[in-house]
């Protein structure tokens, strides 16, 4: 066995410079220099050499009792003080703190973000991210995450049996659930009252109520958007064709040209809605159900989307196995009772629900955080899209918003 | 003279006249350094991505290899012409605005604010204070569909809409905004550098007040406003922030469609030559408005 420097920075950059060396030796006696001067690219470069193991990190859980976490705004329990007590038990139990960053605003924006250092095979300063599934499956295809330690996560074993069965990661190896919702439609009860006289929204139609125009938003999510837009259109969200995406996009543009849709928004349709501007939105259970005074949420009649968020711990982070004693803490279904309770999203942990009697027993039956039969049967998981389909897809779905 | 001095003295006036010939070059190499590597060398890459071929057409996220490819110029012109018309447009609107509101003010600092005229100078100055991007959200507030403002201004039936942010009104007053400091600043250098005794000597000679500023402030005052208005207009037409935050989704400029294609659909040679296309016009444009106003006396 090598002996690796003390300082892990240096031990890693040995090791990383040492496989480098010896592939690109390899490559430049075989095909000579022109080629490796030809070969630079932009992007895509880790696509190309995916026969290359992916760099591993060293880590330094032990040495700095610290857990980087990019995630959504608004995803924790936070008490009246503004503390996250969950955080603070993680704290109290095992030492470790948790830098809990809300910067993971949009799927795309967050991988744009960070994307030069994955190819470059630089460490991102992230240990884990929440990252939506069709989002996941590209972080693990280009292998970008890390396989979680099972002997690190006993707790595994209580991902609840739905999300067990996922295309993108069938024995869920590199990550585990954070939370799962509905895109939906959703408004502010005051507001909508006074426009319409109308207490809720029940169909996409009734979201380009005359008197609604300009007040209206819809999700940059491409997929929630869509996806609520076909099923009310009578096609399915799970299975479509190019033709029916095309006839969504069609009608979600008159809408937008006609003035009734005011803007194309991501997480901030909230703030929006909260300053009065927005009364009815495509919105987020979640951020609508967690203050049932202020707003109100429906799964259209025609059907909502589902989504899941997942925790996913990239290359090279240097805090794995704090990350994945973050896991393992977060999957004790009172912690995840604890934390659905306040963020109103499905919990994905194995008996949340049991737990959910102790911790807050008008909860148990909420269908946002344990849905039942009726509520599932009246959403669908959006398609899976080729990477041509993906391209193509959101170039026409950028134009809607303009751009 | 010359033969008086002693030999040693001309060798060294020799290496005088030298080491200040040289010193101009030296003087540059700073600049030149700085432009070389964080101008030209981006520019140059810039230019090579903008013709890259994609590794597997349609797929952007497979990557880009080095090419030829001028159609990224035509499929992106043709795309997207009506974000590049309505750059132009707004950044025309914002700049005439701004010209509108800053002469008087630059005006009235130059020739009759006394001793607080520093003190404006700092008020004009003070916005730069506070982000660009607070500064912008602040609008938000501001012009927000039940605030005051819109409400006054609706109630007058002005507004179509019945509201004034999500609209071109609102990304216009915001380009405004945000680039008046640029109009209002060259103005006032301008105005203040003039000979107060030449407007004088104007109504000596018997012309109204008015002929005499049309006569003689306006055209000594035109590099300030050739000034101002390049500087108001060439970030206005490039600018996506007010478009983003201020406007809908019909309101949006070219800036914003390459920041979509750079970080929505990761198409880099369609964003890239997006970006030369901007360039090359506001250059064109900016040629011909200086040819035609006449520069020397800015230099």
């Amino acid at each position: 066995m090598n002996r690796t420097p003390e300082d892990p920075r240096i031990a890693h950059l040995v090791r990383l410079m040492s496989r480098r060396r010896v592939l690109q030796l390899g490559g430049l006696a075989g095909v000579g220099a022109v080629a490796a001067a030809c070969g630079s690219g932009i992007g895509g470069s880790t696509a190309s050499t995916s026969a290359t193991p992916a760099p591993t990190n060293t880590d330094i859980s032990d040495k700095e009792k610290i857990m980087n976490w990019s995630t959504w705004i608004d995803y924790i329990d936070v008490d009246k003080a503004g503390h996250r007590p969950t955080l603070d038990r993680f704290h109290r139990e095992t030492g470790i703190l948790v830098n809990y960053n809300e910067d993971y605003n949009d799927n795309n924006e967050f991988y744009a973000k960070v994307r030069t250092q994955l190819e470059n095979g630089q460490p991102i300063g992230r240990d884990l991210i929440t990252a939506t599934d069709w989002m996941a499956n590209i972080w693990i295809r280009k292998g970008y995450a890390q396989r979680i330690d099972l002997a690190n996560v006993p707790n595994h074993a209580n991902i609840g049996e739905t999300w067990m069965n996922v295309a993108f990661d069938p024995t869920r190896a590199f990550t585990m659930p954070w939370m799962s919702g509905f895109a939906g439609l959703g408004w502010n009860k005051k507001l909508l009252l006074k426009a319409t006289g109308k207490t809720e929204i029940k169909t996409l139609d009734d979201l380009w109520d005359p008197r609604l125009k300009g007040r209206v938003t819809i999700l940059s999510e491409m997929r929630d958007t869509i996806g609520v837009t076909l099923m009310a259109m009578g096609k399915r969200a799970d299975k479509f064709t190019d033709a029916d995406f095309q006839a969504a996009i069609d009608l979600l543009q008159k809408k937008v040209d006609d003035g009734t849709i005011r803007q194309v928004t991501g997480n901030d349709y909230k703030t929006a809605m909260a300053a009065g501007e927005v009364i009815a939105a495509i919105a987020w259970s979640g951020d609508m159900l967690n203050d049932t005074n202020t707003y109100g949420f429906n799964i259209p009649e025609s059907g909502g989307t589902l989504w899941t968020d997942n925790m996913l711990i990239p290359v090279l982070a240097a805090h794995k196995k704090n990350a994945e004693a973050w896991m393992n803490f977060y999957y004790q279904p009172d912690v995840a009772a604890t934390v659905a309770a306040y963020v109103q999203y499905i919990s994905p942990v194995k008996g949340a629900q049991d737990a959910m009697k102790k911790i807050d027993p008008t909860q148990v039956n909420n269908p946002a955080i344990f849905p039942d039969q009726k509520t599932l049967a009246s959403v669908q998981v959006f398609m899976p899209l080729t990477d041509v389909q993906q391209a193509s897809y959101s170039q026409k779905f950028a134009k809607l918003s303009g751009a | 003279m010359v033969a008086v001095l002693p030999s040693g003295g001309a060798k060294f006036e020799q290496a005088r006249v030298g080491r200040r010939k040289s010193t101009p070059y030296l003087l540059l190499i700073p600049g030149l350094a700085w432009l070389t590597v964080f101008f030209l060398v981006p520019l140059f890459s810039l230019a090579q991505t903008s013709l890259m071929n994609a590794r597997q057409p349609g797929n952007p996220d497979a990557g880009f290899l080095p090419g030829f490819n001028v159609a990224n110029y035509s499929s992106a012109m043709q795309a997207y012409l009506e974000q590049y018309a309505r750059s132009f447009e707004y950044a025309a609107m914002a700049t005439v605005l701004a010209l509108i509101i800053a002469y008087p003010l630059a005006y009235f600092i130059a020739f009759r604010s006394g001793r607080f005229k520093n003190f404006l100078l700092v008020l004009v100055v003070a916005p730069f204070f506070a982000s660009f991007l607070i500064r912008t959200y602040a609008w938000r507030t501001i012009l927000a569909d039940d605030g005051f403002v819109t409400q006054f201004i609706n109630n007058l039936g002005l507004l179509p809409d019945h509201r004034i942010i999500a609209t071109p009104i609102a990304v216009v007053a915001g380009l405004t905004y945000n680039f008046l400091p640029f109009m209002t600043l060259p103005l006032y250098s301008s105005l203040e550098k003039i000979d107060v005794r030449l407007i004088e000597a104007a109504g000596d000679l018997y012309a109204k007040p008015f002929t005499g500023f049309r006569k003689v402030t306006v055209p000594l005052s035109l590099p300030g406003v050739v000034a101002g208005t390049l500087l108001t207009f060439i970030p206005a037409a490039g600018d996506y922030i007010n478009a983003q935050l201020l406007g809908g989704p019909t309101d949006r400029m070219i800036g914003n469609v390459i920041d979509s294609q750079f970080i929505q659909i990761r198409d880099y040679p369609t964003a890239a030559a997006m970006s030369f296309v901007l360039l090359v016009t506001i250059l064109v444009v900016v040629t011909v408005y200086v040819r035609r106003a006449g520069t020397e006396e800015l230099l």
